[in-house]
């Protein structure tokens, strides 16, 4: 399998590719075990500039959130928490992306959920590969970060009768993307 | 605009249906104002009931929801607590969850009681169910307490406080519909 190093990706725009991508989010649940949900619908695409600057840009569509309670997935929705009907979309773009000669990725970025945009820092992995098999380049990018749900608004509080907390604060975004370098016309 | 005033009191002149008038009385005129008194009718929730045809005062409530752009509750407190004819109904409204009438409806709470707290307790875990259904809930109460001295002949809240604050809500709930009519006219665009 002909792999390159993350290092020697080359310029242009790699876009994801839906079937081998995902975005979703863990958080703590109930003060004890962790619950996982994710997003159906969403676009990615990294940026390789001919200096070899990278840009992640990415955005989710909020009303495909998916859980496996479809109550949840409803209450996720509503303005208890996403809130769609007003805010459709979580965009992030990154303001900056250093990447070490193993691929691994610090990041920082704008990162909008709710109407409300922060910086944010990400960390992740880098790998890319010249052929695909196919006769492409693509790139794979990881990126994980953590944040306080609160400071975008997503302020949904619930304590148990003992006086934990149903749902926390603090919630990990994860992305696992699969991106395919679009050809030039 | 049409808001759907819902009494969680099922007696015939209740303080909270006074309320409701009174709040009415608070609405803009090209606001439409609907009274649903179908309460009483709602059979207990029960799973096995929900298969078509649905019992119609199911099915009416519902489509009393469905049709209004905000509703205005007014819930007394039973033992610190919301009066079970108006939960069984939110049970019902918020059914399936996945198509609920609930979802983004604009709701506001106010309440009367004939104890010095004013049902803030029910109102509290009024707000919390509509929310938990999906409901845009305005995050504020009216607790009239004493409801049996706070009202005159004609409905009205004697005290100017209360009726400042009843006035406040009213015009929250409005702003709140126009907002959401808003974002949706911009999401269709």
């Amino acid at each position: 399998m002909p792999t390159a190093t993350a290092t020697a990706i080359t310029p242009g725009t790699y876009e994801r590719d839906a079937v081998h991508s995902s975005v979703g989010f863990t958080v703590r649940h109930f003060g004890a075990g962790k619950f996982r949900g994710g997003f159906e619908d969403f676009d990615a695409s990294l940026e390789v500039g001919e200096d070899g600057s990278l840009t992640i840009l990415g955005t989710v569509k909020v009303d495909s959130v998916h859980v496996r309670e479809p109550r949840l997935a409803g209450h996720l929705k509503s303005p208890d928490f996403f809130d769609v009907e007003r805010y459709p979309e979580i965009t992030f773009k990154s303001t900056s992306v250093d990447v070490a000669d193993d691929g691994t990725l610090a990041i920082e970025g704008d990162l909008t959920i709710k109407g409300t945009t922060k910086s944010v820092n990400a960390t992740g992995e880098l790998t890319y590969t010249a052929d695909d098999g196919y006769g492409g380049e693509r790139a794979g990018v990881e990126l994980s970060t953590t944040i306080d749900r609160t400071e975008f608004g997503v302020d949904f509080k619930a304590e148990l009768p003992g006086g934990v907390a149903a749902v926390a604060d603090e919630v990990t975004l994860i992305a696992e993307l699969e991106l395919a370098k679009t050809k030039a016309e | 605009m049409r808001i759907l005033g819902i009494s969680g009191s099922l007696r015939s002149g209740s303080h909270n249906s006074r309320l409701l008038a009174a709040a009415s009385e608070l609405l803009p005129v090209d606001v439409e104002y609907v009274r649903y008194d179908g309460l009483k009718a709602v059979p207990p929730f029960d799973e096995d009931d929900e298969a078509e045809p649905l019992h119609p005062a199911v099915a009416e409530l519902r489509e009393a929801i469905a049709a209004a752009d905000g509703l205005l509750i007014a819930t007394p407190e039973y033992n610190s607590s919301i009066p079970g004819q108006l939960k069984n109904a939110i049970d019902w409204a918020s059914r399936p969850f996945e198509a609920t009438v609930l979802r983004n409806k604009n709701v506001a709470v106010i309440g009367a009681s004939t104890s010095m707290f004013g049902a803030v307790w029910a109102q509290a875990e009024a707000r919390k169910a509509f929310a938990a259904a999906g409901a845009r809930v305005i995050d504020r109460d009216l607790a009239v307490p004493y409801a049996d001295e706070h009202f005159d002949q004609n409905d009205r809240l004697v005290e100017p406080e209360l009726q400042a604050t009843l006035e406040e809500i009213v015009g929250e709930l409005v702003e709140q519909v126009r907002q959401s009519s808003a974002s949706r006219a911009t999401a269709r665009a």
